[in-house]
């Protein structure tokens, strides 16, 4: 391990990316995140990659689809509003299987909203913001150690999978400091692109990126084989932290920063005597279905919080499938909820469930 | 027996889609010409329209990248960026152009981004059925101005070629036709300069070809090519506008 250096989030997903072999950047300005671009124009230049300021996120998303399509690991990032405007280059390569990474540093909406944390863009981010029948590996980190870990995984599971990956994260994390204790060598994950658009040297058939198939029968495979890529990613790549959920009278779920408030409201619980568990999933999709279903068995009941008016608890719900009642509290508009406000839902909670 | 005539090795064997009459396939037969004679077919990377020419990355033997509707020349930004060594070049209708992707082709051109675009003018959106393009010529009966392009309504044609070259960043500016061999020859030498253009380092290079849609214009292919002279030339003055002097 190397030592321990002192760093903002949003410099530390650039300083992953580069670590992960990223040298392609794109990018439009937008609040909170970028910092990320900052670091990037300055470092890429001199490890003979490159920066492009886009002309809006239009463009760099379609520039990272070349860039991607042409071999390289290559990154954008953006911040919600930005977002929504990648989505048509979202859709498109998925469906030309392109392998590159998407940063969300999220803001609170909808609209021009404001630029304080949220977390309003979990349904864009994991039931598929554009068009038609495609998913993204969607990573939640909740620390920058995990910031950094995972941002260098996203470039892996993109590669691996010819899939992208989104890296969602709030303006918190985005702006916060932290230790980070970065390796001296990364674990990269050495694809084999010979689909990509090189230059066929006159040495092979040439290649084509596309993401049209006009014939009905031609999609449908095309679909299939899609499907069941996901399917296969569903089985291996679901991360999830479980915490204190054994024999816990209630379990909270939370992911990314606000999992962090929630630690700390367990440790206030449980001075009361009250006994609270967290599932904080760390794959956003996959979803970590099987460790709610499994809780399910023993707790009396969940509780989703999110910065948001409720979101990932539909997610909860799907995989608690009834067995037990799943409640919901969310502040919007960059309010963040408190211990407080939280530990008082949880005892309002176990009053009715009768705990 | 001399082979005087022969497909050319960047275009692929295979019968092509368009319309009869559509100039769209001669231009692909220029573009691949030019490859072979510059020998750069193995080193080239294309970027596929949306609009009829969607699937010409069946046609080409290069390398090829289909790209979303207009934004073709940021695909081919990102593609460069990697492989500054190639030849990366992106072919494109007006809608696709000059409609949805018009940013994407101005900040292209004004970055002096290393590509080159082949930009088939005809006045129409040919693929979806004919609707008014931002091309169109004024008094033009489309789908969707049945009553003819109004100014007062529809406002006028963007002059791509004259717009373009206003930015210091397009190196290589011309405009070319598809109506006679003589003009087809120009339009050649032109696409083959805005290639060395490219390879040159000089900047962004594009060639606009004025070409036909008989099946929208409702014209039969011989009246179309007359169409092109006489209306769309008024309006769409050919020539060079910028890097007529660029050393290649
Ligand atoms: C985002 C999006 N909007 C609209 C379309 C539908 N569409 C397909 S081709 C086309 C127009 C193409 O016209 P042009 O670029 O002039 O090419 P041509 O067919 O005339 O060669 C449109 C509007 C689309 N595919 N994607
Ligand atoms: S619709 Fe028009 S542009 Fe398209 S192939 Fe037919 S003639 Fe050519
Ligand atoms: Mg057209």
């Amino acid at each position: 391990m190397g030592k321990k250096v002192l760093m903002k989030g949003n410099e530390v997903i650039a300083e992953a990316a580069i670590r992960a072999g990223c040298k392609h950047y794109f990018g439009y300005p937008i609040t909170p995140q970028s910092d990320i671009s900052h670091y990037m124009a300055k470092q890429l230049p001199l490890i003979g990659g490159a920066f492009v300021q886009a002309e809006s996120e239009i463009a760099a998303i379609n520039m990272l689809y070349g860039a991607a399509g042409a071999g390289a690991r290559a990154m954008t990032s953006s911040s919600s509003p930005g977002i929504s405007l990648k989505q048509e280059g979202i859709s498109y390569m998925s469906c030309a299987e392109l392998p590159a990474v998407v940063v969300n540093i999220v803001r609170c909406g909808p609209g021009l909203g404001g630029i304080l944390p949220a977390q309003g863009d979990y349904f864009q981010a994991v039931k598929g913001g554009g068009h038609g029948d495609y998913k993204m590996v969607v990573l939640a980190p909740a620390s920058l150690q995990e910031l950094y870990e995972l941002t260098v995984e996203a470039f892996n599971i993109a590669d691996k999978y010819r899939i992208l990956t989104m890296i969602m994260g709030d303006g918190n994390l985005g702006q916060m400091m932290e230790p980070i204790e970065f390796k001296d060598k990364e674990d990269i994950y050495e694809a084999n692109k010979s689909w990509a658009t090189t230059g066929t040297q006159m040495k092979r058939e040439h290649n084509t990126v596309t993401s049209i198939y006009i014939e009905a029968e031609v999609l449908e495979a095309h679909n299939n084989k899609l499907q069941s890529k996901y399917t296969e990613i569903a089985s291996k790549e679901v991360r999830v932290e479980e915490y204190n959920t054994e024999n816990a009278d209630i379990i909270v779920t939370a992911y990314g920063t606000v999992a962090r408030i929630l630690k700390n409201v367990i440790k206030n619980a449980a001075k009361e005597g009250i006994k609270v568990g967290l599932i904080r999933p760390i794959t956003l999709w996959p979803f970590p279905s099987e460790a709610f279903a499994r809780n399910a068995e023993h707790t009396k009941a969940f509780l989703s919080v999110e910065l948001s008016a409720g979101q990932m608890v539909e997610d909860v719900r799907l995989a608690v499938n009834g067995k037990k009642p799943v409640y919901f509290y969310g502040r919007t508009g960059g309010m963040i909820p408190t211990e407080n406000e939280i530990l008082k839902k949880i005892k309002d909670i176990l009053e009715k469930q009768g705990g | 027996m001399a082979v005087v005539f022969d497909r050319p090795h960047a275009l692929v064997d295979v019968s092509m889609h368009y319309c009869p009459g559509c100039t769209h396939g001669t231009i692909h037969r220029l573009v691949a010409e030019v490859l072979d004679e510059l020998g750069i077919e193995g080193t080239t990377i294309g970027v596929s329209p949306v609009g009829c020419a969607y699937n010409n990355y069946l046609y080409f033997n290069c390398d090829m990248q289909q790209a979303a509707h207009g934004r073709a020349p940021a695909v081919a930004t990102g593609i460069k960026r990697v492989h500054p060594d190639k030849t990366v070049f992106t072919y494109q209708g007006d809608g696709d152009l000059a409609a949805i992707g018009t940013a994407e082709i101005v900040h292209a051109a004004a970055r002096g981004e290393k590509i080159t675009t082949v930009f088939i003018n005809n006045a129409i959106y040919g693929m979806t059925s004919g609707q008014m393009a931002p091309t169109s010529l004024v008094g033009q009966v489309t789908t969707t101005s049945p009553y003819g392009r109004k100014p007062e309504l529809q406002g006028y044609p963007i002059k791509v070629s004259e717009m373009l070259s206003t930015l210091t960043g397009a190196a290589f500016v011309e405009r070319v036709s598809m109506h006679d061999i003589k003009n087809i020859r120009n339009a050649k030498k032109a696409i083959k300069k805005a290639f060395q253009v490219q390879q040159k380092g000089y900047g962004f290079s594009i060639v606009e070809v004025l070409s036909t849609c008989p099946t929208n214009w409702g014209k039969s292919p011989v009246e179309s090519l007359k169409l092109i002279e006489d209306k769309m030339i008024p309006y769409y003055p050919l020539g060079n506008f910028k890097g007529a002097d660029l050393e290649v």
